[in-house]
């Protein structure tokens, strides 16, 4: 653990101006982070390259996605020139305007695909849930900042209100992808605020407990992609045939894929969502085992980083909340590849900066800049 | 105080964070191996059985239908053919509004309820981009029609197929039966691998008995598709091979001019050449067409001819039971003299009736009074019935059984088509099977002319002239001369010897010449006998109605449905026979003139040197 110890090492610190660090390279006055910047660049040009083949070569998508992904990261390179400190000022009412919108898209949002997900502004049509995968953890850090940690139960109680709301109405769109998504994220702020073992016990066994009830919640789609995932061979042509044909995409890519543009099951149309949520399978049928590896070591790559980004952090606000940010996007590579190699159900979640889509692209821009302001705006004491 | 106990828990805090920041890295590095895992388990361990999967998701194998084998009468008259039918055909995936486009498409082409009918439960079925046909079999007008219209029909196409066709129609449905639509009970005959693309099978006939000569092998087409069946490009194609193309011994202008020599007449003619059992005619009338098989008969029109009292359907020349009447005269004849139970010289006195002893029972003879003293010669040529009560008896039900089972009687001919019957040559076993009675000695007697329980087909009446034709040593009756495959290799069908007969020359010289005399003067049959080739023959009455012992001469005065069947056998010319004739005419007596004009249609084709 010894770069732990290196940034606190006083000796660093002595004989410098106490606003700034001393070594102020272009990277810092830009408050970029260009480790965290180069995994970002990795992933997203690979993502380009999937998403090129997984539309059959079809440029206008990927010019489109392009757009998207230069808008995300001129959205991230805003954030970070944010200080922590005048973010933080923003916080509660960035929550309530997200939860204002989540309700907003209730009344009257767009229903694309069956659900009611998204809110049309006019010039931009976006999904309010995604908003709000920003503002749960960062306003649980906020919250729970200026409180002794471990949490107690009062502040847990309104952790778990805060959580529960969003998580309930996006449930209700539905969209149980984000849904799991958001509860997810509190649960990682929490987890690292340092909620004790035995309530996480306890509310592990609560939602054991609750899994019947939620059962008889579900919708029909939803209890059959659960039958589904427990047995996809159960209904090929049916509710299975996206697991089936998803390992089939994975497991015939082999050790070197069947090279790029080449991928059969995908440019025949046999894989369905090959452009959106079940895109990592088109990674693994084109560039086989090597290129997952690559994939997935890249957001390993993101995710460490910001974990030691949140290592370094010099308070609680924002050490958690740039550990809950990695964390989430963490759980959110987890559950699409889990899902697309049939190792978790099907539930409709991205894979984060790959997938086709806009508004996730550019909130998990967003919090890559608020990571990176992290890490730039450091004062030399705490 | 209070900022040092802030200080202490904030502390306190970061290091409570780092252990938690600590476990979540090692989970979270956990979980990411464990999905590398299984990218491994997938993509290494089973990657074969996933690869098998990727490519059967993609191949399709397409099966093309082979050509059926064309059917060459013995001249090269092509009797069956494959010809293009065109049919409408709907695209679901590319018609917008389908109610209206049919609307339009009615404008056009006609399309009746019936066929709207089947293309809506097709519909169902079938999967979008799949044609559905909507009109069967288009006229070349309304093919013109819509193809000036086309462009008004997205989605709309005409498809080409091929069906048979049957250019000499009914004249030939006794030899070459039809194809039709496999039903689900031919699927349990055919290996259904080598049927997988084609719609017709043969029903009946030639087509039916030569199904696995004429059908030929399946080709394929080893095609990549998409997830919706759409073919992206073709990898591999091995074509069908053709069914083989099938040569008949049916003259087919002789096979007419017996339809027409029957003309209004229900009955049978069929003309074998006795040198090689190959059959020249077979024909019944009356007969259909059976290309309205072909692509399914409607309904109202099966019931029409399934009810006609005429019986279109009825193939009376292998399938028409008839008593042989006089025309089995000569077979006892052979068999009195061959086995010595008469001589050339044993003769009666014919007082015009017949009695067994201890009887009071009269049999008689057709003409009244009698015809004096006869021989057996003689009694071939008058055909004296009461000779012949007296031979029966003399010789007894079981020499006649055996010699005319010799002569093909009572059994199948073997004929190259499988819808012929056995018929049915009476003895007492069977008597007491069927009819749990014994057998009378005056079952004998009426046996001896034909009459009883005798049941012989008109094709059996063929064959057995034929045999007498050739003194014993005939040939297996058949209709398949030559077989070409797909490559051009022919196959001579061989005829085939039946079991010689073996009976003393001099018996066969003597029928020979009484069967010669029968169309001479005082014969019964010299009406006919005045031909430019010489004719031996036998003519044959049988009763349809019992007219108690009053002899038919006035049975012209009865309902035609009541009056005798006629039947006449006979070869020609006698020197060195070439072809072998029995004609059965039902209810009337053209039996003779029918065979005289098939003869001559036959004689001046081929002239006698």
């Amino acid at each position: 653990m010894k770069f732990l110890s290196n940034n606190y090492n006083p000796s660093s610190v002595l004989g410098t101006k106490p606003t700034q660090l001393n070594d102020k390279s272009i990277w810092k006055r830009f408050h970029i982070d260009p480790i965290l910047l180069s995994a970002l660049l990795i992933v997203t040009g690979m993502g380009l390259a999937i998403l090129f083949s997984a539309s059959n070569g079809d440029k206008d998508l990927v010019l489109q996605q392009v757009a998207r992904l230069g808008l995300a990261y001129v959205v991230m390179i805003l954030v970070a020139q944010i200080p922590p400190e005048k973010f933080k000022l923003w916080v509660p009412w960035v929550f309530v305007a997200g939860f204002l919108l989540l309700v907003a898209v209730l009344i009257a949002g767009d229903i694309g695909k069956g659900a009611r997900r998204w809110l049309d502004l006019g010039i931009i049509r976006f999904q309010p849930s995604e908003i709000m995968k920003l503002a749960i953890p960062i306003f649980l850090a906020w919250y729970l900042h200026e409180r002794q940690l471990p949490p107690k139960l009062k502040d847990l109680c309104v952790c778990g209100l805060v959580i529960a709301l969003p998580v309930l109405l996006t449930a209700k769109q539905p969209d149980l992808g984000t849904a799991i998504m958001l509860a997810c994220t509190g649960a990682c702020v929490l987890f690292l605020a340092g909620i004790g073992w035995r309530i996480m016990i306890a509310l592990a066994a609560l939602g054991a407990a609750a899994l019947p009830v939620l059962w008889y919640a579900m919708h029909d789609y939803q209890r059959q992609r659960v039958l589904t995932f427990l047995n996809p061979e159960s209904d090929p042509l049916g509710a299975g045939y996206h697991i089936i044909q998803s390992k089939i995409a994975i497991g015939s890519g082999g050790v070197f894929g069947k090279g790029f543009l080449q991928g059969t099951q995908s440019h025949l149309n046999f894989l369905p969502e090959h452009a959106t949520d079940f895109i990592f399978a088109v990674c693994g049928e084109e560039f086989g085992l090597i290129g997952g590896i690559v994939l997935i070591t890249a957001f390993m790559l993101i995710i460490l980083r910001g974990l030691y980004i949140s290592m370094q952090a010099q308070d609680t606000f924002t050490r958690l909340v740039a550990g809950g940010l990695s964390m989430t996007f963490f759980f959110s590579v987890l559950i699409n590849i889990g899902m697309v190699t049939g190792i978790l159900p099907v539930v409709g979640v991205p894979l984060p900066l790959v997938s086709y889509g806009g508004t996730s692209m550019v909130t998990l821009m967003a919090s890559f800049g608020i990571i990176m302001s992290i890490h730039t705006h450091r004062k030399l004491l705490a | 105080m209070a900022k040092r106990l802030t200080l202490k828990d904030k502390n306190q805090e970061k290091q409570l964070f780092q252990r938690r920041l600590l476990i979540a890295t090692i989970l979270i590095v956990l979980l990411s191996f464990s999905l590398i895992c299984r990218l491994v388990y997938l993509q290494i361990v089973q990657h074969d059985i996933y690869t098998t999967l990727s490519q059967k998701n993609q191949l399709t194998l397409l099966p093309i239908p082979p050509n059926r084998g064309l059917i060459y009468d013995r001249n090269g008259v092509l009797v069956a053919q494959n010809i293009p039918v065109f049919s409408l055909e709907v695209i679901p995936d590319k018609v917008k509004n389908m109610k209206k486009t049919i609307q339009e498409l009615k404008q056009i082409v006609p399309i009746s309820d019936d066929d709207l009918k089947a293309f809506y439960k097709q519909l169902r079925q079938h999967r979008q981009f799949d044609t559905v046909p909507l009109k069967l079999k288009l006229e070349e007008d309304e093919l013109a029609r819509f193809y000036v219209n086309q462009y008004r029909f997205p989605g709309v196409v005409i498809r080409a197929q091929m069906i048979r066709y049957y250019p000499l129609g009914e004249n030939m449905v006794d030899v070459l039966g039809y194809v039709g639509r496999i039903n689900e009970q031919d699927l349990t005959k055919i290996d259904t691998t080598n049927y997988s693309a084609t719609n017709f099978i043969g029903k009946l006939g030639i087509e039916k008995s030569y199904e696995s000569t004429l059908h030929g092998t399946v080709g394929y087409q080893q095609v990549e598709t998409d997830a919706s069946g759409h073919i992206v490009r073709v990898l591999k194609r091995i074509p069908p091979v053709s069914g083989s193309t099938l040569y008949l011994t049916i003259d087919s202008g002789l096979q007419i001019a017996a339809m027409k020599a029957l003309g209004e007449n229900n009955g049978a003619v069929v003309v074998i050449n006795p040198q090689n059992g190959e059959i020249l005619a077979l024909a019944s009338n009356p007969a259909y067409d059976p290309n309205l098989f072909v692509q399914g008969i409607a309904n109202d029109v099966y019931k029409v001819l399934q009810n006609d009292p005429n019986r279109p359907l009825y193939n009376r020349a292998i399938r028409g039971l008839y008593p042989p009447g006089s025309t089995i005269k000569p077979y006892l004849a052979i068999e009195g003299l061959n086995s010595n139970v008469i001589t050339p010289d044993f003769h009666i006195g014919d007082p015009g009736y017949f009695m067994l002893p201890n009887s009071s029972h009269v049999y008689r003879d057709w003409k009244k009074g009698g015809h004096g003293t006869v021989d057996v010669s003689k009694a071939i040529t008058v055909s004296c019935d009461t000779f012949f009560y007296t031979l029966g008896v003399k010789m007894g039900i079981i020499r006649i059984n055996y010699i005319m089972h010799d002569f093909g009687f009572g059994q199948l001919t073997g004929i190259d088509v499988g819808e012929e019957l056995p018929g049915l040559i009476p003895n007492p076993d069977w008597k007491r099977r069927a009819k749990n009675e014994p057998w009378y000695l005056g079952d004998t007697v009426v046996t001896s002319i034909g009459q009883g329980y005798n049941l012989v087909t008109p094709l059996q009446q063929a064959n057995g002239v034929a045999q007498i034709a050739m003194s014993g040593r005939g040939y297996k009756p058949h209709l398949v001369a030559k077989i070409e495959d797909a490559q051009g290799n022919m196959v001579n069908i061989q005829p085939e010897p039946q079991q010689v007969i073996n009976v003393d020359q001099s018996v066969w010289d003597l029928v020979h010449t009484a069967m010669v005399n029968v169309l001479k003067p005082g014969g019964t049959s010299a009406i006919i006998g005045n031909a430019p080739y010489t004719i031996a023959g036998k003519s044959g009455t049988a009763q349809v109605f019992s007219t108690h012992g009053v002899k038919s001469d006035k049975s012209n005065d009865l309902a035609k449905h009541l009056r005798d069947n006629t039947l006449f056998i006979a070869y020609a010319p006698v020197e060195n026979p070439q072809i072998a004739i029995a004609v059965v005419v039902e209810n009337s007596m053209d039996a003779k003139i029918t065979t005289r004009k098939v003869m001559d249609y036959y004689f001046e084709r081929h002239p006698v040197q």
